[in-house]
């Protein structure tokens, strides 16, 4: 078994430091080859950038994330593409494109899927999706929005949408009656952070509508740049989904096209966990060292995951800091951290900023 | 109750003939994620049975869901 097999095949959050540098750095050595045997671009890269092989999860050389609009990136024939993934690229910004066999896709389902059990558990639940229907209609082309919430309904069931198609208005007769529908049970809702804000929260409270769901939980994610405009925190976002929706645990994740599957999720202790197939590594902007706890920087994201495509290790255009490791309140293994937002000057995106708000 | 050929051919929009032990999930554009959604809400209401996460990841093939639905007592 290789080290990734064997990775992916262990439980998300319970890898304590000393073995999960060993499995992970085996796994990422090992993706570094496979993408250099089989992926030209990246083998140029590597020689251009004067990589010899080493082991390690630090040692991983990385491409900057936007390479991915740039080149098209990948380490399998044609004939074995299955899917290709789009950012959601706002007017004017070229969207990465990343190209996925069978293999690496259900490599994705399998890690997501790892990872939001451990927060709703097995059992599916009765579940909102924070959207208008019309999100998931277009079976031919997805927005990344719509691939991510397709992403999520596996994980529910008895599936609802809280907003109508066309104004994206409340449909209060559907939430009501999917209220009323599992009354007593807890649910799980979903939706894309930006959406949650604008159209269900404030939305709730324009109508002075105050919902109920005990022992729910919300997961969101998509970026905080609209909000972060709008001085909406994580703690007031939280504060509100829980008094105005009922929503008794909110978790927000962060995570990007180019790596899906290995995302980071936010725990009760209100910290971003890396699961045990991917890593976080914090980085000097001035001279790229690795960072130690507390020290800001930039965000380097590596994973287990991508097989058909170079992206096992990504700089990301974001600002981080690391809160600690394998000692978080949670009881999870791992690193934990806090995202601080993008770099100065680094193009707007985030799936969950597709949908431009009319002028108000 | 239907018989599994038929919840598939139903919930795919195939032909109940093309519903074979070896026909995958992803290798015909009518068995893609969303309709694999609608197969797993039929199979439920069909068999009178809840399927948790890891079983709807299992479900790569019509076989593979056979097999899954004999863990629920459920001889398809």
């Amino acid at each position: 078994m290789s080290a990734r097999d064997e990775l992916l095949a262990s439980p998300p959050f319970a890898l304590a430091v000393a073995e999960k540098s060993r499995l992970l750095g085996a796994a990422l050595a090992e993706l570094t080859a496979h993408h250099a045997a089989n992926c030209p671009p990246f083998a140029s890269i590597l020689a251009a950038a004067g990589h010899s092989p080493a082991s390690g999860i630090e040692a991983t050389p990385f491409l900057p994330v936007r390479l991915f609009k740039e080149l098209a990136l990948k380490s399998i024939p044609d004939a074995d593409l299955f899917k290709t993934l789009t950012s959601s690229g706002t007017t004017g910004q070229v969207p990465s494109r990343i190209f996925l066999d069978v293999g690496t896709a259900q490599a994705q389902a399998r890690a997501l899927a790892a990872i939001t059990t451990s927060f709703i558990g097995k059992d599916r639940r009765p579940m909102l999706i924070i959207d208008h229907p019309g999100v998931v209609k277009d079976r031919t082309s997805f927005s990344a929005r719509g691939a991510g919430i397709l992403g999520m309904m596996t994980y529910g069931r008895a599936h609802a949408y809280a907003l109508r198609d066309g104004d994206m208005a409340l449909d209060v007769e559907a939430i009501r009656a999917f209220a009323d529908a599992h009354r007593g049970k807890p649910i799980f809702a979903f939706g894309f952070t930006f959406m949650v804000w604008k159209y269900f929260l404030q939305a709730l409270e324009a109508a002075d509508i105050t919902l109920d769901f005990p022992g729910s939980v919300l997961i969101h994610s998509g970026g905080w740049k609209k909000l972060e405009d709008e001085a909406v925190s994580n703690e007031h976002f939280k504060a509100v989904a829980r008094q105005r929706a009922g929503f008794e645990h909110v978790h927000n994740f962060y995570g990007m096209v180019e790596q899906v599957g290995s995302v980071f999720m936010e725990c009760e202790a209100g910290r971003l966990h890396a699961p045990s197939f991917a890593d976080v590594i914090i980085r000097s902007p001035l001279d790229w060292r690795v960072l130690g706890l507390g020290e800001e920087g930039i965000i380097q994201v590596v994973s287990a995951i991508p097989m058909s495509y170079p992206g096992h290790s990504l700089l990301t255009e974001d600002r981080g800091i690391l809160t600690g490791e394998d000692d978080c309140p949670c009881g999870r293994m791992g690193k934990t951290f806090r995202v601080l937002g993008r770099i100065p000057a680094a193009e707007m995106r985030g799936c969950s900023d597709t949908h431009t708000a009319r002028a108000a | 109750m239907k018989s599994l050929a038929a919840v598939f051919a139903e919930s795919l929009m195939i032909d109940p003939a093309s519903v074979v032990d070896g026909l995958a999930y992803q290798s015909i554009k009518e068995w893609d994620s969303v309709a694999h959604m609608v197969l797993v809400t039929a199979l439920e209401d069909n068999y009178g049975i809840m399927l948790d996460t890891d079983d709807i990841i299992a479900m790569s093939s019509v076989a593979k869901v056979r097999e899954i639905l004999a863990k629920y007592d459920v001889a398809a």
